[in-house]
């Protein structure tokens, strides 16, 4: 009955080159967010080879400490550009602080114990951290409406609305991934961290403080989140507590098809795995909720292809 | 082997029962089950229902002609059929839990029934409005004081019809509840001449509809038909605006909550939503209702099926009240209800033991609240849906 209602119905051309750009900009405004989450797996499983599964919750909370920022200025900062500004940098400041903690107390501790304890500490984390946002949040179980402070002027082109908004964001995120690519490759911290990334022990003899890296490198990776949260609250203009937890299990396998350990492969894997559900709603036959289902076959059949991912980390562990 | 832990098991109890001789403890304990959703994304609504039917529980163990003293069990569905079932399972072996008034969400509702039949817990559904939860088996625990979504969506065809709409595009979640809501709502529209453009099955947790809702807006239908429930539903109100689309969100009860007005803001103007009976304020007992939930001095508001969760509970401690706590003996009475007076009006169960309210209100969002179709600016024409 629902493909028959669906192709007995003019639908709109697939070459309809309006669609196609609204298409695309969905596409790269979800692949970059995705791209975002997966650089902080990437980072942390490259440093310490943990996976860190609570990453997506670190991003609602950075999300809800912006949210909850803005309600604080509101009275008192009125210009948007400002408010968006002390927004983000006190989310993004205060989710690397938070994740340097998580880091510091609950996985350098564990690191002689088998990876799989961090894994499964961390999940227990994630579920913690996105249930004190629901509860602790006033009214935490519903979702929020998350201010507009870009200016929402739209061309429309047809079936394309182009938002000025969206734009800005894009941009923005490019930015904030040339930003890291700058931290990792040109800076005296990105040796160090490319350092411990390549060997722990090795970089600790050299004089390298190892604590402080590991610190360091979960601070980059949980702020990156915040921003990807703070973004996510600015795209959609809605937040809510289990925000993170699709965007995690998104992120982890964008970063996994792209090549743990890999940046330019986290941010390959996001663009890709949005691009996978776009053409799983869009192109496909069937009901368009099965594109997650669609997608994530995709990225298990190319994780048969290339178990290391599609970039794999330079220095492979295997002797 | 067991016998010494046996005696200091009854020395304790002896004690307890000695220190608590009191005239209030000459009432015999009877525990009841609450089943909603209280955490997840549909949590406000499963917490309004459980302080509505707590109160209900409250107001009878303030009363000194009550028989026996109520202990009320609360358990958290998550709107998750495989949880449902495992404190259904929970409620249902605890031989000491009498009845239960349970589920908000369809998906557990519908899960959960052969559990209390196997289990012959007596229960009342109190939110849950897939008709299926009734109709599919005819389990004499099974009951339900609000109505089904079947109603809902023959009202909502054929008010939209005759306000003029003729293009529908129908945006469902996959799960039963937004299944049928497609399924009744396709069939009633197609009877009255309505033309559905497209059909967009999403998951209950998508957070990103632009690849639906642009395929959606090529289609350019004067409505989006939304068969779901609030979370999603302020989502693609949401993105609808920032794709531009400048069509209807007609919504169904899934979406008549404070949660949806208050996620969107001045968004929301506009949307509509239909529910079973009346407003809280427009019920025959409604005013009480109300006065004794502010009393009780909740923090969050009772939301659209609080009342209906309310009369359940009473109408459970009615009938242990007039037959005694015997699940047996619960259920048969639950059998037998005809123009029981409650603060919803009147409940009749049928011999499926659905309540037979054919009652469905017509809300539109108006200047950030429900306001019934009919007294709202819309409705005497002074605005127009956009």
């Amino acid at each position: 009955v629902l493909a028959a209602t669906r192709n007995s119905d003019s639908r709109p051309t697939p070459v309809d080159i309006a669609l196609f750009g609204q298409y695309l900009v969905n596409g790269l405004m979800l692949g970059l967010m995705y791209g975002l989450v997966a650089v902080g797996f990437t980072l942390f499983f490259g440093v310490l080879d943990v996976i860190k599964f609570s990453h997506g919750d670190v991003l609602t909370v950075g999300a809800f400490t912006a949210f909850a920022t803005y309600l604080a200025l509101k009275a008192t900062v009125t210009l948007p550009w400002l408010q968006l500004v002390i927004v983000s940098v006190v989310a993004i400041l205060a989710m690397a602080v938070l994740g340097a903690l998580i880091a510091r107390f609950l996985v350098l501790p564990l690191r002689s114990a088998p990876a799989l304890n961090t894994l499964l500490i961390t999940l227990m984390l994630g579920t913690v951290l996105r249930e004190s946002v629901r509860l602790f949040f006033p009214d935490g179980s519903n979702p929020k409406p998350f201010p507009a402070l870009l200016p929402n002027t739209a061309f429309p082109f047809g079936h394309f609305n182009l938002r000025l908004d969206s734009m800005i964001l894009l941009a923005a995120g490019l930015a904030m991934i040339v930003a890291v690519h700058l931290v990792i490759n040109k800076t005296k911290l990105g040796l160090a961290i490319r350092a411990v990334a390549q060997d722990g022990e090795t970089a600790r003899t050299m004089g390298i403080n190892f604590t402080f890296v590991i610190l360091v490198t979960f601070a980059i990776g949980s702020g990156v989140a915040a921003f990807a949260g703070v973004m996510n609250g600015l795209y959609y203009n809605e937040i809510n507590f289990g925000m993170g937890l699709l965007l995690g299990v998104f992120g982890f396998s964008a970063a996994v098809v792209g090549g743990l350990g890999n940046i330019y492969g986290a941010i390959l894997g996001g663009f890709l795995f949005a691009a996978l559900q776009t053409i799983g709603a869009v192109a496909l036959p069937f009901a368009s909720a099965y594109k997650d289902v669609f997608a994530l076959a995709i990225i298990i059949a190319i994780m048969t292809w290339r178990p290391t991912g599609l970039i794999a980390e330079k220095s492979s562990e295997r002797v | 082997m067991f016998r010494p832990r046996h005696i200091t098991t009854v020395l304790a109890t002896a004690l307890l029962a000695a220190s608590w001789v009191t005239p209030a403890a000459a009432k015999d304990k009877v525990k009841i089950a609450f089943i909603g959703p209280l955490t997840g994304g549909v949590a406000a609504n499963g917490i309004g229902g459980r302080n509505s039917a707590e109160l209900a529980v409250k107001l009878r163990n303030a009363d000194p002609k009550a028989k026996y003293d109520y202990e009320l069990t609360v358990l958290d569905d998550e709107c998750k059929p495989n949880t449902a079932v495992q404190v259904a399972t929970k409620a249902g072996a605890d031989r000491g839990i009498i009845a239960a008034v349970a589920h908000y969400c369809s998906a557990t509702a519908i899960a959960t029934v052969d559990t209390f039949n196997r289990l012959e817990l007596p229960m009342i559904v109190w939110g849950a409005v897939l008709p299926d939860v009734t109709y599919r088996n005819k389990y004499p625990e099974v009951h339900r004081v609000n109505g089904t979504m079947i109603n809902q969506n023959e009202v909502a065809s054929k008010f939209m019809t005759g306000l003029g709409f003729k293009t529908w595009v129908v945006i469902h979640d996959t799960t039963d509840y937004g299944k049928a809501h497609n399924e009744y709502f396709s069939k009633d529209l197609k009877a009255d001449g309505g033309k559905i453009l497209g059909t967009f099955g999403v998951t209950a947790d998508q957070q990103d509809f632009t690849a639906e809702l642009t395929q959606a807006k090529a289609l350019n239908p004067e409505v989006i038909y939304f068969g779901g429930l609030t979370p999603i539903g302020i989502r693609i109100r949401q993105q609808m605006d920032k794709l531009g689309i400048k069509a209807v969100l007609q919504g169904t009860s899934g979406i008549k909550s404070d949660a949806y007005i208050s996620g969107l803001g001045a968004l929301a103007e506009g949307s509509l939503s239909f529910l079973e009976g009346a407003p809280v304020d427009k019920l025959p007992g409604g005013k009480y209702f109300q006065e004794q939930y502010d009393k009780a001095g909740y923090k969050e508001p009772p939301e659209a099926y609080g009342a209906f969760a309310f009369a359940a509970m009473k109408l459970v401690l009615d009938k242990i009240e007039a037959v005694g706590p015997d699940r047996a003996k619960v259920t048969a009475a639950l059998g037998d209800v005809k123009n029981y007076d409650s603060i919803i009006g009147p409940v009749t169960f049928d011999d499926h033991g659905q309540n037979t309210v054919s009652l469905i209100t017509k809300y539109v969002a108006q200047d950030g609240k429900w306001v019934v179709w009919e007294d709202s600016e819309y409705g005497a024409g002074k605005r127009k849906l956009k």
